[in-house]
């Protein structure tokens, strides 16, 4: 059995370029985690279920386990990194999860922090029942959610607060 | 006085690491190691017969293929043995544990055959897809029935199935039960669940050829344990293996088991080959060869008078151990124990059986044969008033343990052991008191007009009760370490492990009161050999406790010595001194000129020859006269601001906690929805709301998805046949109840900060709970959970057709 072919790709992870060499078949959780070593994506369990792996694609969710790496040229990704404000520092989504105790272990955490930025583009101003039901799609064994139903709002006061109208999945790369 | 930490709801310090994707899980580290996959058994119960690697080998990319005849060949180490069984107990009489690779026979899928070290995991795994195993076919046994049954045995040498009987009594329960007014006999039953952290296991083993020396990166619970086996089993001195955890997603028990097979091989094999080797256990690895829990089978007799009131219980109860037993009997032997609750029971006898089945182990998950053990004497509860037509909360109260007979024992002036092997005496808790606080945050009382109300609308509803003593923090101890660095950081270590609970924040508002530092100050590393090397593991609700304590004890010890250091530079009484915000000054007099900071103080404890920078000019031998006629270290005395102590408790605490639930019923569908759902939990004094309500969440939903949701469905083949997270159904935010809660805190004697273990309680009485609502809705006995829709149509067809007891 002889060495896998490569294959070019070239996308933007967080509003840096990259210009890749993979094997068709890698995956786009692997490419992001293991070869640029941006390992604040999580894989949960490999078959798009669980959510923990969910990045941004050109601003929309996309479950990067479910995902060839190479399929995605000229793609803008965010993932939890790209979701920190200016100086790496807690972007509003991550504030929020700290201020309401939206996490434990933070293994699922990045997977809700990219799905939650990239809802608050489409609704800005959730009620309770609406911030659960965009958060119903990701698994977290933690918390039994009630306090992440309370950061998705309180995401949304800071974000308003801050005058971010429009977080990284709007952008489609904060860093750029 | 420092702004008081203990108490206060504060946010925690682990979390900008972790919200910025900068947390260091375990597969977040080793990018450059080999990567090992696995040959599992596809077959429940096999003989082999043959491994054939000839077509795996030409895989480029392929580095190693291990089974078991290579682990035999090493005759310099043990790997080639069974790995230990962790609890042994006088009554496991037929205690069995795998190999790391099977030798020839595999007892259940999922049992690791072969394993394929490769440059990447993909290569690995198309290797290990290479691997040829013949097998010659065993009967399955599946079930606690079966294993029961034992038409066929798991193992050939184990009798019956039976790895241990195990009787404790009172007196003779069955005797008190037969002179009883009234009887009852239930049958019962709980089916198999799993931890399932979102976090599979995963280990990295770094071999240093020159030092010879193993650093091991593991997913664990307990990493000075793991150091110990790992050790003993590679025939390696401890002192050249050291064990980290870094972050970890998610543990619930299952991680407490140790070493398991990838933790002896993936450091053996990195040894081997002097490279790094890294292992991450991808989610169906994780449901067919990590471990489950819950299933039990139980029949309980039970009498009692006119009011209720319990006169004898005899319980007889079955538990599935799977394929093998290295965590011994821990997870019966708490339901055996803990089903008491609240509860004085009369008489009581509990007999069990410990079987083996060709599945996956079962070791502890979260709550640890306690939801089993609720469940049996709530059902009992209501029974009993079901039976003598009284109200369900009265009934219960009648048979609390009251306030005034703290401590109680158990044993009735017998020996009656819990899973510490101590004597099974509660410490603490007002159930009275906790049960007032439930009917009031739930409206018991207003329940019937509500029910009338949802009746008036077509719509079903019910109300369940559910109660729980808990035994927190378990010894037999734990350790911590504090230092204040010359710059004022305090440094803390302690050994067990952290999975997610906030240990860093909650030790540091400890350490923040003793020593009167502010919190933001404060490092605290759990879980790191390097740091600390004396440590249980994290289990049992016992963080908290354990190393709550330790660290106290440990910063009060650091505090003292402060206080005699600083009591010399102040040229003060040392009970003239306080510390406040990191400063030792003269009590009320917070002017700078009487008040030297922490950090001044650890360089003054560190008597020094050389001025190594600035602060260190203060501690050298020309600076300050000292008294000639004394060494710069007394003798008992050591440099630096730094302790270390130990925490062991005589025996567990025992926490409480009462739920109580609101469901519906769909009349059509048998759809089950929780309306409400309501906690009282005594946790004793309370270290952080914040956490201790984050904790109570995350159980509460593990205890609904154990009552609505999750079973592992076995073929009685013996596949596992909902393996993935699409066909196991953990719940979502969409299917969990908001939690309301309130707090009781009656402190404990047993340690010095008076808490108790906070971490599991909220999984334990979901199902008890539940079941009772279900039951008050339908009017219908449940007495095996969990319970779909799809059953409860089924009940409602059977109960109308009068073919249920």
């Amino acid at each position: 059995m002889t060495r896998e072919t490569l294959v070019p790709v070239a996308f933007r992870v967080n509003g840096a370029p990259y210009q890749l060499e993979l094997p068709a078949r890698r995956l786009l959780s692997d490419a992001i985690r293991h070869d640029l070593r941006l390992t604040g994506t999580h894989v949960g369990c490999e078959h798009g279920v669980c959510g923990a792996c969910t990045v941004l694609v050109d601003g929309r969710p996309v479950r990067s386990c479910l995902v060839f790496a190479v399929s995605l040229e000229g793609a803008d990704i965010t993932t939890v990194e790209g979701c920190c404000d200016e100086d790496g520092g807690m972007g509003p989504v991550q504030q929020a999860f700290q201020d309401c105790h939206g996490l434990q272990c933070g293994f699922c955490t990045p997977g809700f922090i990219t799905t939650i930025t990239a809802y608050l583009d489409e609704n800005p101003d959730p009620t309770a029942d609406e911030a659960r039901e965009a958060i119903s799609g990701n698994l977290c064994r933690c918390t039994g959610y009630q306090n992440i139903v309370a950061a998705v709002q309180r995401a949304a006061e800071l974000r308003a607060s801050t005058g971010l109208g429009s977080g990284p999945g709007s952008t489609g790369g904060a860093g750029a | 006085m420092t702004t008081k930490m203990f108490g206060a709801r504060i946010p925690r310090s682990e979390d900008p690491r972790l919200v910025t994707g900068n947390g260091r899980y375990l597969d977040d580290l080793g990018h450059d190691a080999y990567e090992a996959a696995f040959v599992r058994s596809p077959h429940a119960h096999a003989r082999i017969l043959d491994i054939d690697v000839s077509d795996a080998l030409d895989v480029e990319g392929l580095v190693a293929i291990y089974t078991y005849e290579d682990l035999e060949a090493d005759a310099a180490s043990r790997v080639g043995e069974p790995l230990p069984l962790l609890i042994p107990h006088p009554t496991l009489t037929h205690g069995r544990t795998p190999y790391a690779l099977a030798r020839d026979e595999v007892n259940h899928v999922g049992e690791a055959i072969a394993m394929v070290v490769a440059e990447n995991r993909y290569i690995a795994e198309d290797a290990a897809s290479r691997i040829v195993v013949e097998y010659d076919f065993l009967p399955a046994v599946v079930g606690v029935e079966a294993a029961r049954a034992a038409a066929d045995l798991v193992h050939d040498d184990v009798p019956g199935n039976v790895a241990a009987v195990m009787v404790q009594e009172t007196g003779d329960a069955d005797a008190a039960v037969d002179a009883a007014p009234h009887r009852l006999e239930l049958d019962l039953a709980i089916e198999r669940s799993a931890s399932m952290p979102m976090e599979g296991k995963g280990v990295l083993a770094e071999w240093d050829p020159d030092d010879r020396s193993l650093l091991m990166h593991t997913s664990t619970q307990t990493s000075t344990s793991v150091r110990q086996a790992v050790a003993a089993k590679l025939g390696l001195p401890v002192d050249r293996v050291e064990v980290v955890t870094p972050d970890v997603g998610g543990g619930f028990g299952v991680k407490i088991v140790h070493p398991w097979p990838e933790e002896v091989l993936v450091p053996w094999a990195a040894v081997r080959l002097e490279h790094p080797v890294k292992w991450t256990e991808d989610r169906r690895e994780h449901f067919v060869s990590s471990a489950h829990e819950r299933a039990q089978l139980h029949k309980v007799r039970v009498g009692y008078d006119d009011d209720g009131r319990l006169l004898g219980l005899s319980v007889r109860f079955w538990h599935d151990n799977g394929a093998y037993t290295p965590y011994g009997l821990i997870v019966p032997i708490i339901t055996s124990t803990q089903l008491l609750g609240p509860y004085k029971p009369g008489v009581y006898r509990v007999e069990f059986q410990s079987l083996y089945t060709n599945t996956v182990i079962v070791t502890p998950y979260r709550g640890a044969g306690r939801p089993q053990g609720c469940f049996v004497m709530e059902r009992t509860m209501d029974a009993i008033a079901n039976d003598l037509g009284l109200d369900r909360a009265l009934v219960r109260e009648r048979n609390f343990i009251q306030p005034e007979e703290m401590p109680y024992d158990h044993g009735l002036g017998k020996t009656f052991l819990f899973q510490d092997g101590r004597q099974l005496v509660y410490d603490s808790g007002d159930f009275p008191a906790s049960l007032e606080k439930l009917k009031k945050l739930v409206g018991w009382e207003e329940f019937e007009a509500y029910r009338e109300q949802a009746r008036a609308e077509g719509r079903t509803v019910g109300i369940g009760l559910a109660c729980y003593v808990e035994g927190t923090g378990v010894g037999p101890y734990e350790g911590g370490h504090v230092r204040v660095e010359t710059d004022g950081t305090v440094v803390v270590s302690t050994g067990l492990t952290t999975q997610g609970q906030g240990h860093q924040t909650m030790l540091a508002q400890i350490v923040a009161d003793e020593l009167g530092v502010p919190f933001d100050r404060i490092k605290v590393t759990t879980g790191d050999t390097r740091r600390f090397k004396y440590a249980v593991g994290t289990f049992a609700s016992r963080t908290a406790v354990m190393s709550g304590s330790a660290v106290a004890l440990t910063a009060r010890k650091v505090r003292a010595k402060a206080l005699s250091i600083a009591a010399e530079a102040l040229e003060a009484s040392e009970d003239d001194l306080e510390i406040v915000d990191g400063h030792v000054r003269v009590k009320g007099s917070p002017g700078e000129s009487a008040s030297i900071d922490l950090g001044a103080v650890a360089v003054l404890s560190n008597p020094l020859r050389y001025a190594f920078d600035e602060a260190a000019k203060r501690a050298t031998q020309f600076a300050s006269a000292a008294d000639p006629t004394r060494p710069p270290v007394d003798a008992g005395d050591a440099p630096g601001l730094e302790g270390s102590d130990f925490y062991s408790p005589i025996r567990s605490t025992f926490a409480n906690g009462m739920h109580a639930v609101v469901v519906e019923t769909d009349p059509q569908t048998a759809e089950i929805k929780i309306l409400r759902y309501c906690v009282v939990h005594d946790c004793g004094t309370i270290i952080n709301p914040l956490i201790i309500e984050g904790q109570i969440h995350g159980g509460v939903a593990q205890g609904v998805g154990g009552a609505l949701y999750e079973r592992m469905v076995y073929h009685p083949n013996g596949q596992l046949l909902n393996a993935s997270f699409m066909d196991f159904l953990m719940p979502y935010a969409s299917e969990v109840p908001t939690v309301e809660i309130d707090h009781l805190e009656t402190p404990s004697p047993l340690n010095p900060l008076g808490v108790k273990g906070a971490g599991e309680a909220g999984v334990i009485p979901g199902s008890a709970a539940i079941a009772s609502a279900i039951e008050d809705a339908e009017r219908i006995p449940i007495r095996s959970m969990p319970i779909s829709p799809s059953e409860l149509f089924h009940l409602r067809l059977k109960n109308r057709e009068g073919q249920t007891r």
